[in-house]
């Protein structure tokens, strides 16, 4: 950041108002002091609104924090700032869902929120400039994931349980600790910061021709997501949006990609509980729309589909209809045999009424995606901040109201539905025209928010540019940075045993979250 | 002529095991599409385990490595005393079926010391896991035993599962069919199979027997499959006979025993193909289902 960020006229307006893809000028997001800076998020907060993002970036010696706050009804996103030195007032005191972006804010910038309730490493990632460790750790960068004093429960008969971080599956790196009383849950405890690589840092200075790699891999299972609202900020930066044909491809991976780990899901929630036909069907059904993905661009994770200005791979009348085709197929065979999963009575048993999360729980931890939509919350970025070809074409949300894992799975089928009709329509109506535009430079100065629904929920992304037109601070927030709270409450006061079963109903990114 | 069925008894009780385990794989993969393995496979698993070398961790003591040894020595007296196709056990005295009960909690209880040797919160709730449902599963045994006992007449398993067995099918056919059920569904818990346990998991959280046996390996853990495969073999050798003993000649009285004891196989991969787990908290519902009906067994009997 350049500019005198600290002379702050008086604005008319507390907030910038703003939507899911639009450059504001970076200096023109107010800025408050601290005391007003809460209360404006707080009142928001209370009168409906969510925290999409909150961030942090060095200005003048001190850390300039900048919250993004969803209004989804409304489809309004609100910028604000206020600039910190030290310690503040913790917001997640009042709200929780602000939890996990203060845990970072004191992480990277050593900035301590006073009255967190959860102060902890996040990820236990070296600092971003040289601070006092807000932790009061000896030397911050010096730590290994997992090195901090443990939520303990003591008395009669209660035991510990750790898991991880090396499993038995072949999974990513993720340690929980469980305080159990016999075979109930008291406690679970998840440590992340395994996976942790740097995404943030090796994406400013960009964008250079490691980028867009870079974002492609922020999670493995999520590129077409992270990728998409990479390239999205991107072009809103540059002002370029891309043509309508290369929006249609686009939204066809995005959905694709929702298709393969939706059904990939269900197939490994039928094994977690032990249903071999599901458990077999979907292994290989997933694989089906993971080749479609590959038929669109080369690779089965949609890796290099996606560029700034487009997409890189067009399809020709035939080789859409035939991909068409085989998706119509291959969701007519997933859900026959997802049919026989819910069909099936010692199924149902199985998970009804296991991991529930309350509605209340869902939104005070501003849960996302399935998980938030199995909970009765009904958020979507497809509808409430629609970008891309979800302007024009509107995918129905579900949702369902038990929030146990039985609603985790059974969105997903539903969600998968609509997915594969949406798929297959669009592949036989493509949009005529090119499918890339050249991108020129970046708008030096400017700030965007870019979201997207991606299958885990929504992907915020936030790039604010320098004075010659680089990124000087990117900022990543996948779904699962939200959610991975929701799995721990999912087994409060639940069995051990059901666990498996609760992680994978929730599937969430370990990479995602560490960056 | 007896001599030589008990000698062939003996055989196959030593060789047919890990066989059963290969029929319950290959029946799950026909349900899932599959090709599976070979149905033989489970012999070259223990062959190539009996090859390897044993790692044994610093905080064990001569417990851990005890438990294998004396958990297949345990399972395999029992099969002595066990009556296969109505022919009589190769040890046989009234009563046996005590010991035949004990010794099969024996070898529970020195697996269950052997995971608690070790240390490990993993095994030691396994533990606690095991021995709680075996806790309701062994009354449920003794009930159905009590019923054979009571319907022949004897107190020997060479009496219970003997010539008199099918004999009694016309007198107690109601209260033998229940008991089958019954046996069938300690059988399913006594060898860690779905709905009770899933064999097959990798997730060291819901398992039950299995996350007993971590830390072995090598002939350990060769010893520990076997003697689950023998366990197995055992119960289907009861409820073969149970269910299709047919007294005439022994030729034929053989043929059917051994056929039972494939379909046994054969319907503990079907139960696995199309049921999913239970919850562990409803598996006592399942044992307790499986007292009662013998209870109800031997009200009809005794009534």
């Amino acid at each position: 950041m350049t500019g005198p960020i600290h002379d702050v006229r008086p604005r008319a307006s507390d907030l910038l108002e703003t939507w899911n893809g639009e450059a504001v000028d970076a200096r023109a997001v107010p800025v408050h002091p601290v005391s007003r800076f809460r209360a404006i998020v707080l009142e928001a907060l209370a009168g409906g609104g969510r925290l999409a993002a909150l961030f942090g970036r060095p200005a003048e010696g001190r850390v300039l924090l900048t919250a993004v706050l969803a209004d989804d009804p409304e489809g309004r996103l609100a910028l604000l700032s206020t600039l910190v030195d030290g310690a503040y007032p913790a917001l997640s005191a009042e709200v929780p869902a602000a939890q996990g972006f203060e845990r970072e804010l004191a992480e990277q910038y050593g900035v301590r929120p006073e009255g967190h309730p959860w102060l902890k490493p996040l990820r236990f990632e070296p600092p971003l400039r040289p601070v006092r460790d807000a932790f009061g750790r000896r030397d911050p960068r010096a730590t290994i994931p997992g090195e901090y004093p443990f939520f303990a429960v003591e008395g009669e008969e209660v035991h510990e349980v750790a898991v991880g971080p090396v499993h038995a599956g072949i999974i990513e790196p993720g340690h929980f600790r469980f305080q159990c009383h016999g075979e109930q849950v008291f406690h679970l405890e998840i440590v992340l910061g395994y996976q942790h690589r740097g995404v943030e840092p090796l994406l400013q200075g960009g964008p250079d021709r490691r980028s867009l790699a870079l974002a492609e891999s922020i999670a493995g299972d999520t590129s077409v997501g992270h990728g998409l609202a990479y390239v999205k900020a991107l072009e809103s930066l540059a002002g370029r949006p891309p043509p309508a044909r290369a929006m249609a491809l686009r939204g066809v991976a995005l959905e694709l990609e929702r298709l393969a780990n939706h059904v990939g899901d269900l197939g490994a929630l039928a094994g977690d509980v032990g249903f071999l036909p599901t458990a077999s069907y979907c292994g290989a059904l997933r694989a089906e729309f993971l080749n479609a993905t590959a038929e669109l661009c080369g690779n089965r994770f949609g890796r290099g589909l996606l560029v700034p200005g487009g997409v890189r791979h067009d399809l020709g009348a035939a080789e859409a209809q035939a991909i068409a085709a085989r998706v119509r197929g291959a969701w007519e065979k997933s859900r026959r045999a997802a049919g026989l999963f819910f069909e099936s009575p010692s199924v149902r048993a199985r998970l009804e009424g296991t991991g529930a999360v309350s509605r209340e729980t869902a939104l005070a931890l501003g849960l996302v995606g399935p998980a938030a939509r199995a909970s009765g919350v009904d958020r979507d970025v497809r509808r409430d901040h629609a970008f891309g070809i979800f302007r024009f074409v509107h995918v129905p949300v579900v949702t369902a109201d038990t929030g146990d894992v039985f609603a985790r799975a059974w969105i997903r089928l539903l969600e998968g539905e609509r997915s594969a009709a949406f798929v297959a329509s669009q592949l036989e109506n493509l949009p005529e025209g090119g499918a890339r535009d050249p991108l020129g430079p970046l708008a030096p100065g400017s700030l965007v928010v870019s979201m997207v629904e991606g299958w885990r929920g929504e992907i915020a992304h936030v790039a604010v540019t320098d004075e010659a037109g680089r990124l000087a601070r990117y900022k990543v927030k996948d779904p699962s940075f939200h959610n991975w709270f929701g799995l721990a409450m999912a087994l409060r006061d639940g069995q051990i045993s059901d666990f498996p079963l609760c992680n994978k109903s929730f599937n969430l990114s370990y990479a995602g979250h560490d960056l | 002529m007896l001599l030589l069925r008990t000698v062939l008894h003996l055989a196959a009780l030593l060789a047919l095991p890990p066989l059963l385990l290969g029929v319950v794989n290959r029946t799950k993969s026909i349900f899932a599409g599959r090709v599976g393995p070979p149905l033989l496979q489970p012999y070259l698993d223990l062959a190539k385990l009996l090859r390897k070398g044993a790692v044994y961790s610093r905080t064990t003591t001569w417990v851990f490595r005890a438990g294998p040894i004396v958990g297949l020595a345990a399972v395999a007296s029992a099969g002595l005393l066990l009556s296969m196709g109505g022919a009589p056990a190769a040890l046989s005295f009234a009563g046996d079926f005590v010991l035949f009960a004990y010794l099969l909690g024996l070898a529970r209880f020195a697996t269950a010391l052997a995971a608690l040797d070790t240390g490990s919160a993993f095994e030691g709730m396994g533990a606690a896991r095991e021995v709680t449902f075996a806790s309701l599963a062994e009354p449920a045994l003794f009930l159905c035993l009590l019923v054979l006992a009571r319907a022949t007449g004897t107190l020997s398993l060479s009496g219970m599962l003997g010539p008199a067995l099918p004999g009694a099918w016309g007198s107690a056919g109601p209260a033998l069919l229940l008991a089958a059920i019954a046996v069938f569904v300690i059988a399913l818990a006594e060898n860690s199979r779905i709905p009770v346990d899933d064999p097959n998991t990798h997730l060291e959280l819901t398992m039950i027997h299995e996350v007993m046996v971590l830390d072995h390996g090598g002939p350990d853990l060769a010893f520990i499959l076997y003697g689950a495969s023998l366990k197995l073999f055992l119960f289907g050798a009861i409820l073969s006979r149970l269910v299709l003993g047919r007294g005439d000649g022994a030729l034929a009285s053989e043929a059917l025993f051994f056929l039972g004891v494939l379909c046994f196989a054969v319907g503990v991969g079907v139960v696995e193909s199309v049921m999913a787990r239970l919850r562990i908290v409803r598996v006592p519902q399942l044992l307790v289902g499986a007292s009662v009906l013998s209870v109800f067994a031997l009200v009809l009997l005794l009534r």
